[in-house]
């Protein structure tokens, strides 16, 4: 049973939230405390959609290195020149490393006039495979978070937003129409206006 | 129908379901700018013309292609979000586009008489806002889509319906307590879809659909149904949820009211019927359990006890509105037999219920317009003062009674007819009951408008009176609608029975 909760730990907050956000809106009789619990209602339903787009140990969805979609300017390696070229080349895919690591090979036996172009070739080669390999490490076994329901959220929040904008609008009208917002108040005002014993 | 899909060039034919939301959008903004009531007029019109316009080209590509889905940035679904739309939605397109175009054209002396000058162009700023919610709501195809949309129309609602305070003050704390019940509404809604993308881990409608009856149901799809049907159901007015509609409906502008009347519950009630029986499927127990337990039980107590209520009111619209609470339970009862005659036979009240009740709120319009008229008791002699108006009146509560020779009759007939099929004596029974209400309550106001002599000032009787052509044209196309469509009942019969099928028979 414990167990079963601690598991659904993140739901604890935000069911409290929920409820307490319900209880205001239901229980206040005053306009601008059930706007707050009306937000405080919305916001527990944001977290929940943010909670579950959370995975543990997950990383925010920002792909590192190349994932060979041919995206490998992107690699954000730093490295110049010649070798940027040839890191974010290969770090594109596996099979270009290992081209790579032949010529690196070729590069080393060769050794003569040519050795001091090549070996700089061939570093910036090996650093292409290093970056490959990472990559593709990193495709396999990082975890990512979910970022969909954070965009989702945004526009949640917005609608919030505006729910709330427009609600104390109208609150400032019924302040100026009634002069209270108690909300007994203003159903006495209502009913006397309906049954027409004066105001 | 096919021949309207031809009506535009195929380059803007192909793009027009996303017209029919950016259309009114941006025409909104152009609105807000516009320096008077009567210039936001002129683009609400045009605009509201393009839409239905656009809806019967939608409708004439469904004809002809069945669905039709279009890629919003040409990202495909389920990843990209998509607009889907079916003969169901295509109905719905079609009503909110051309009840919305006649309402407009309605509106300018009405709202010229209403809202204050400085505010009218803002007012219908704000109006085409919600135009593009209820259109939005009606044709996306993902789910998350659907909350945007619905709080886009909501929103811009409770403006609105605020702007009623000119005339009257209560139409603030209604507009206030609309808001708070929406909201409600829509965070349970917003939660259920989360409870859904936690499921199935996509947002389109039709993939949802699709993972759920592969991998069945549990305890979270469960509870996201149970969130789903909450939150649409207080949108759509379902008895109990319909606290906020009868004042709401009450203190509007009387255009605001004949055109949500017509609308938006109906889109809500739409939104409702697409997660019922395409995203969740009446095949899955639980969903067939409370569509007999839930729905159609309060729709029978809604038709009852809010028909019960709508007899002992004083103030003509809010008879009216709770009239409205007790057709959405017939509606109710429709989509809740679970058949495709049923959810057929509901969706033609549905249609048929736009055009009673739009008629209906048109007409009290005129009499707000020329006599100032709230109250049940001032209508009298209104059959002398203002002979068409009052005629057309008749006709569209006849109409909502169901008296033979108008639309009521063919849905109630329709209605009854199905819930035989299904055995349902009791529905039947109930079903009676309500139109005899509904004769009560509509026979107390025919009363006062034909049988009691026109009001009297200082002993002189008040002058006949003829309302704005732009008002009473419209009113009488409506009208004319009630009594054609029972002649030629085809037309809605094949739309909702088309409709029906698109839902029921995708499975």
């Amino acid at each position: 049973m414990l167990e079963i909760i601690l598991d659904r730990f993140n739901y604890i907050p935000i069911i409290i939230l929920m409820m307490t956000g319900l209880y205001i809106v239901v229980a206040t009789g005053n306009l601008v405390k059930r706007l707050v619990g009306l937000s405080i209602f919305q916001t527990s339903v944001f977290l929940l959609y943010i909670s579950i787009g959370k995975v543990f140990g997950g990383n925010p969805p920002i792909i590192e290195g190349g994932h060979g979609g041919g995206h490998g300017d992107d690699a954000g390696y730093p490295a110049s020149g010649h070798g940027a070229d040839a890191a974010a080349g290969y770090a594109a895919g596996g099979e270009h490393a290992d081209e790579a690591h032949a010529d690196d090979a070729h590069a080393t036996t060769d050794g003569d006039a040519h050795a001091a172009t090549d070996s700089g070739y061939g570093d910036a080669a090996d650093h292409a495979y290093d970056a490959a390999g990472h990559a593709a490490e990193a495709v396999e076994h990082i975890a990512y978070s979910n970022p969909l329901p954070h965009v989702l959220i945004l526009t949640a929040i917005v609608v919030g937003v505006a729910t709330l904008a427009v609600g104390l609008a109208l609150v400032v009208r019924i302040r100026e129409a009634y002069g209270t917002i108690e909300d007994d108040a203003l159903n006495a005002a209502d009913y006397s206006l309906e049954t027409g014993s004066g105001e | 129908m096919q021949i309207f899909a031809s009506l535009l060039p195929a380059e803007i034919a192909v793009h027009a379901p996303v017209l029919l939301v950016a259309i009114p959008l941006i025409m909104s903004a152009v609105a807000a700018f516009m320096p008077n009531g009567r210039a936001g007029w002129v683009i609400s019109l045009i605009t509201a013309g393009a839409v239905a316009f656009l809806s019967l080209v939608v409708l004439g590509q469904v004809a002809e292609a069945g669905v039709v889905s279009y890629h919003l940035g040409g990202w495909a679904p389920p990843i990209g979000i998509e607009y889907r739309v079916d003969a169901l939605n295509g109905m719905l397109l079609l009503l909110v586009g051309v009840v919305g175009f006649l309402c407009v054209i309605y509106a300018l002396p009405s709202v010229a008489d209403e809202i204050p000058k400085s505010k009218q162009a803002l007012f219908y700023a704000a109006f085409l806002v919600c135009l593009t919610g209820l259109l939005g709501v009606t044709i996306t195809g993902d789910a998350f889509n659907v909350f945007v949309f619905l709080e886009i129309s909501s929103i811009s609602t409770y403006t609105i319906i605020a702007m009623g305070a000119g005339k009257d003050r209560r139409a603030l704390t209604a507009a206030y307590n609309y808001l708070i019940l929406g909201t409600i509404g829509a965070t349970f809604f917003v939660i259920g879809v989360g409870f859904l993308y936690m499921a199935t881990g996509t947002l389109n409608m039709a993939d949802i659909a699709r993972i759920l009856s592969e991998n069945g149901h549990d305890r979270v799809t469960q509870a996201a149904f149970a969130f789903i049907v909450v939150g649409l159901g207080l949108k759509a007015a379902m008895f109990p949820l319909h606290m906020w509609l009868p004042n709401a409906y009450a203190f509007a502008p009387n255009f605001v009211t004949a055109f949500l009347a017509s609308t938006a519950t109906k889109v809500a009630l739409y939104a409702l019927i697409r997660f019922l029986f395409s995203v969740f499927s009446p095949e899955a127990s639980f969903v067939d359990i409370s569509l007999t337990w839930v729905l159609a039980v309060l729709g029978v107590v809604a038709m009852l006890v809010a028909s019960g209520q709508a007899t002992f009111q004083t103030d003509a619209r809010r008879l009216l509105a709770y009239s409205s609470v007790a057709q959405v339970g017939y509606m109710m009862l429709g989509v809740g037999m679970g058949t495709a005659a049923g959810l057929s036979a509901g969706l033609l009240h549905l249609m048929n219920h736009a055009l009673m009740k739009g008629a209906l709120f048109m007409a009290l319009g005129i009499f707000a317009l020329r006599f100032g008229i709230q109250r049940v008791q001032d209508l009298g002699g209104l059959g002398r003062s203002m002979p068409a108006s009052a005629t057309m009146f008749t006709i569209a509560g006849l109409s909502l009674v169901g008296i033979p020779l108008t639309v009521g009759f063919d849905s109630k007939w329709y209605l009854i007819v199905a819930a035989l099929e299904r055995g349902w004596w009791w529905a039947v029974v109930a079903l009676i009951a309500s139109s005899l209400l509904a004769l009560v309550y509509i026979g107390r106001l025919l009363v006062v408008i034909w049988m009691e002599s026109p009001p009297s000032h200082h002993g002189e009787t008040v002058a006949r009176s003829r309302a704005p052509y732009l008002m009473l044209v419209p009113t009488a196309i409506i009208t004319f609608a009630n009594i054609y469509y029972f002649f030629d009942a085809s037309f809605l019969i094949n739309l909702s029975n088309a409709a029906a099928e698109a839902v029921m028979g995708a499975r």
